[in-house]
Parts: structure tokens; C-alpha cells; sequence
């Protein structure tokens, strides 16, 4: 599905990401874990193509798309959810729901994905995408834009930052219907116990290399039991 | 009319003018066409060139259309429009102006339009500008609106300036009595060496009046445009005024406020922001599968129209 070979990243003389391997396969849910400025958000940039590596290779259902903009690599079928999602004066939640499914999408079609995520439709579908929504409101239309696009692959950059304890309950019920229905790969960096439970596979970045792979139960043991994790010098 | 004729009066109105229940027609400096009805009147003005427009008291809901259309390439039109606006009367306005001009002479037009809000009138006014033409004569618009709001009156002034007019001096100027409100939406894109200056000065003199100015604007290729405002509260009031800009290539936006508080209770709020395109806006719409130019078009579009 996707393979990232020997990528690193460096910035400033600093090694932000140090020879990374990692393959992900077909409908299964990956969480990518670790302390902060261990590279999390950077390697998944990289995979969207919003940051170029230093030096590896990507490749998707085995083409090589190191050098693909986000535009072709959103087209080929992966997608992103930022962690601070972006707001847009005079754009409607409606609109930015269409740009996400690239078809005639109806307004009811709109709403369902709202529904999705938690949000009562009817208020948020014709709302334009500017200041007067919340933190928490823009995370969850931001997740709704993945689900309506539907990606192969589909990148979560820590879905819980940024939301209060009572949204991020209904968040991890997303994530939990996600893991049960889509067909596609699902990437979700986060530090939430809760959303680690739910994956198939928890990934471990320290500083800058993956220093721990596998399933999810055996790895929150060996985390949270030792207390494992070191904190890198990156900044993410 | 002719073929360019009906281009520009569609260009503005959007063929609504054919719907309209009030229309005055203005060609090359001369009325061609007028409908009254028996709640609006429409006569020309004595001493000036113009309009004016008496909508009577009580007027429940009305389209008046007022649309003007220049096609001969150096003429200056200058017209003096008067809107009387009857207690309780409930109109919608419809203006604009569309310039043609395939020659090299400069072709101007100066509106000058004069509001009267009785008691409890509400009023919404549209103005639309556009210029088109092949030829190297600028095609300049100078509109010029004075507002008198009565107490309990209601104003919304929607006006567009997208592409094509050369150089722009819009100047409003408006003075509120109680219990008024005032809305302004302003949307203007600039390109190629346009000019653009709106200068607004409200005075809100009674008490409990308001104003909400939004003004947005995105100024491209070597376009300069200046926004400048002067709110002045004389009662307790509220004022909010946001002016927010988009630069593209080498445009250039000045923005100049002034909140003039005069009275304990006036509550003056100005916001101002430019800026060039966020990137991360435009990194969320690429990865949705955008291309940059299409990412670009959609902000733009998306923020003139909000």
C-alpha cells in the first residue's frame, strides 16, 4: 500500500527524521505514537507531500511519488487531516465538503458526513468556516473533509489536540466506527490510550526513528508500563 | 438597445431588470427606458441631470432597478440620483453601472446618490460596477453615497466592484438618528494597474444606532486600492468596522481607520488585516485535490462573496 525507504529529513543541521522504513497495509488502522518533537507530524507531512524528505523514497500501491505534489498524491487517493485545521473567510462548511468529494454532492449527502463526526447538521452545513466556530467544531469538520474524500489512505495528525474531554469522548466513538467499517488504510498520530486501544498496530517514534512496532495491547504494556519514551530535541 | 447594450445590463442586474417594479434606464447620460408604478415614482430632475425616486409611505416590498450603461468611449456622465424613502416603506434598490469602451478615450461616469430613510423605512441597495473593452481608454466610476436614516430605519449597502474599472473614488457618507442600523458589504478585486480608494465616514448620532462595514478586497497585478474610514460616535452606539485584504502579485492595499468616540457609551470597534493567501489554506484545499491556481480561485471567490 505504502512504503516510505530510508527517509530522512533534516532542518537546520538537526536530524528530524533518521532512516525511516515503515510499510502499511490495506484496511488495517495504524497509530503513530511518541513524545513530542519525535517527528510524528513530519513524517506524516512527508507522506502527503507537504514537506519533501532529505533523502528516501515513497512509494504508493508501488509507484514512486517522492516527488508528487499534494495535489496528485490527493488525487491518487491520500488524504490529511491537519492538526490545526485552517479556517476560510466566506467558505461554507457545504462548500469545503464538496471540494472534498470533487462531485455534486446534495446537501443531505453533507450532512450525513456531519452527522458522522458528531455534529447536528442542520446548524453547521451552510455555516461559513471562519472565526465564530470552535476549536473543537473545526477539528470535527476537518475530519468530516477525510471521511467524505474516503482516501486510501488516510492521515489523522493528533485529532484529539486542541478538543475538550466531552468531544474527544465522541471523537474516539469516530475513530472506533472507522476501524470497523473503512476499507482503506487509516494513520492516526496520537498520545489518547483510547485511540491507541482501538489500532491494529502501534507505531513508536523516538527521536526521529521508529524504535517500536507492533500490536496495540502488547505495545501500550511495554509503553506505559516503563515508561519508555524519551523525548527527542526535533521540533515538530 | 443593442447587443452591448443588453451584454452590460446583464453584466450588473443579472437580467433582473426585467422583473423590477420601478426601472429607469440610463444611457449615454440620457434616460431610455422608465417604469413607475403607483407606490414608486420615478421623475427626472429639474435643475440637474438625475433622478428621483419617491417610494411612498407604507410601501409594503418593492424592486426598482436603476441601472446605467455607457458605450460611447470620452464621455463623463455625471447624474445626481435622490431616493425619498416613505415612513414604514420596505424597497429593494438595484444600481449599477457598466462601461464599454473599445477606444482610447477615457470613458467616466460619477454617480451621486442621496438617500432619505423616513421612520422605520428599510432599504437594501445593491450596486454592481463593471467595465469591459478592448480599446486603452480608462474606464473610471466615482460613486458618491450620502445616507439619512430617520429613527427606526434600516439600511444594507451590498456594493461590488470586480474587475475591468480603472480607477474608482467611492465615497460614502452617511448619518444615523436613532435606533438606526446601517450595514455595508463592500467586496472590490483590482488587476492591472486599477486604483481603488472607499472612503467612508459615518456619523451615528442617535441613540441605540449601529453600523457593521465589512469591507474585503483582493488587489492583484500592479492594482493599488486604499480604504480609509471615519466612524464618529456622537450617542451610544455601536460601530464595527472590519477591512480585511488579499494581496496578490505586486498589489498594494492602504488601509487608514478612524474611530472618533464622542460620548461615554459609543462602543467603536475597527479591525483591519492584510495579508497574502494563508498557506495553509491553500495547502488544505491542494490536499483535498486542488490544484494551487484552483485552490487560489476558490479563497478568492469564497472571500469576495462572504
Amino acid at each position: 500500500m505504502i512504503e516510505l525507504k530510508d527517509i530522512s529529513f533534516i532542518k537546520d543541521n538537526k536530524v528530524i527524521l533518521d532512516n525511516i522504513n515503515l510499510k502499511l497495509e490495506k484496511e488495517k488502522f495504524y497509530c503513530l505514537t511518541g513524545p513530542n518533537g519525535s517527528g510524528k507530524s513530519t513524517l506524516a507531512k512527508i507522506i502527503m507531500g507537504i514537506i519533501s524528505p532529505t533523502s528516501g523514497k515513497i512509494y504508493f500501491n508501488g509507484e514512486d511519488i517522492t516527488g508528487a505534489s499534494i495535489t496528485d498524491r490527493a488525487n491518487m487517493g491520500i488524504g490529511f487531516a491537519f492538526q490545526q485545521p485552517v479556517r476560510f473567510k466566506g467558505i461554507t462548511v457545504f462548500e469545503l465538503l464538496k471540494f472534498a468529494t470533487k462531485k455534486d454532492m446534495s446537501k443531505a449527502d453533507a450532512c450525513e458526513y456531519l452527522a458522522k463526526v458528531g455534529l447536528c447538521a442542520r446548524e453547521y452545513v451552510d455555516r461559513e468556516i471562519n472565526n465564530t466556530l470552535s476549536g473543537g467544531e473545526l477539528k470535527r469538520i476537518e475530519i468530516a473533509t477525510i471521511i467524505a474524500r474516503s482516501p486510501s489512505l488516510a492521515i489523522f495528525d493528533e485529532p484529539e489536540a486542541g478538543i475538550d474531554l466531552w468531544s474527544f469522548q465522541n471523537l474516539n466513538k469516530v475513530f472506533k466506527e472507522l476501524e470497523d467499517s473503512y476499507k482503506g488504510v487509516i494513520l492516526v498520530i496520537s498520545h489518547q490510550e483510547k485511540i491507541l486501544e482501538i489500532a491494529d498496530e502501534v507505531i513508536l517514534l523516538e527521536q526521529g526513528k521508529i524504535t517500536k512496532r507492533g500490536k496495540s495491547e502488547d505495545m501500550l504494556n511495554v509503553m506505559f508500563c516503563n515508561n519508555c519514551c524519551k523525548g527527542g530535541s526535533a521540533s515538530e | 438597445m443593442n447587443n452591448v447594450d443588453t451584454h452590460l445590463l446583464t453584466e450588473i442586474t443579472g437580467n433582473d431588470y426585467l422583473d423590477a417594479d420601478a426601472l429607469n434606464i440610463r444611457k449615454n447620460g440620457e434616460s431610455i427606458k422608465r417604469v413607475t408604478n403607483p407606490y414608486i415614482d420615478i421623475k427626472p430632475k429639474k435643475d440637474q441631470s438625475g433622478i428621483e425616486v419617491y417610494v411612498k409611505e407604507n410601501t409594503k416590498f418593492g424592486i426598482i432597478h436603476i441601472p446605467v450603461i455607457i458605450t460611447e468611449s470620452g464621455l463623463k456622465d455625471v447624474v445626481y440620483n435622490d431616493f425619498y424613502i416613505g415612513d414604514n416603506a420596505n424597497v429593494i434598490i438595484m444600481a449599477g453601472c457598466g462601461i464599454h469602451n473599445d477606444l482610447h478615450k477615457n470613458s467616466e461616469h460619477d454617480g451621486i446618490h442621496r438617500f432619505f430613510l423616513g421612520n422605520n423605512a428599510k432599504v437594501k441597495y445593491v450596486e454592481k460596477h463593471y467595465g469591459e473593452g478592448s480599446g486603452n481608454g480608462k474606464k473610471i466610476l466615482n460613486p458618491t453615497t450620502e445616507i439619512y436614516m430617520n429613527s427606526g430605519s434600516h439600511m444594507t449597502m451590498n456594493t461590488t466592484q470586480i474587475k475591468g474599472v480603472d480607477d474608482t473614488i467611492r465615497i460614502t457618507k452617511a448619518e444615523l438618528g436613532a435606533d438606526t442600523t446601517l450595514v455595508i458589504n463592500e467586496h472590490i478585486l483590482t488587476n492591472n494597474a486599477n486604483c481603488a480608494k472607499t472612503d467612508f465616514t459615518i456619523e451615528l448620532n442617535g441613540e441605540g444606532s449601529s453600523t457593521h462595514i465589512t469591507s474585503r478586497s483582493v488587489a492583484c497585478d500592479n492594482s493599488v486600492q486604499e480604504f480609509k474610514s471615519n466612524i464618529i460616535g456622537n450617542a451610544k452606539c455601536y460601530a464595527h468596522v472590519e477591512c480585511d485584504a488579499i494581496l496578490k502579485d505586486q498589489g498594494k492595499v492602504i488601509a487608514i481607520p478612524e474611530i472618533n468616540a464622542q460620548n461615554i457609551d459609543a462602543n467603536l470597534i475597527h479591525e483591519a488585516a492584510i495579508g497574502k493567501i494563508a498557506g495553509e489554506q491553500l495547502l488544505k484545499l491542494m490536499s483535498l485535490g486542488l490544484s494551487e491556481k484552483e485552490s487560489e480561485e476558490a479563497i478568492i471567490k469564497g472571500f469576495l462573496r462572504g
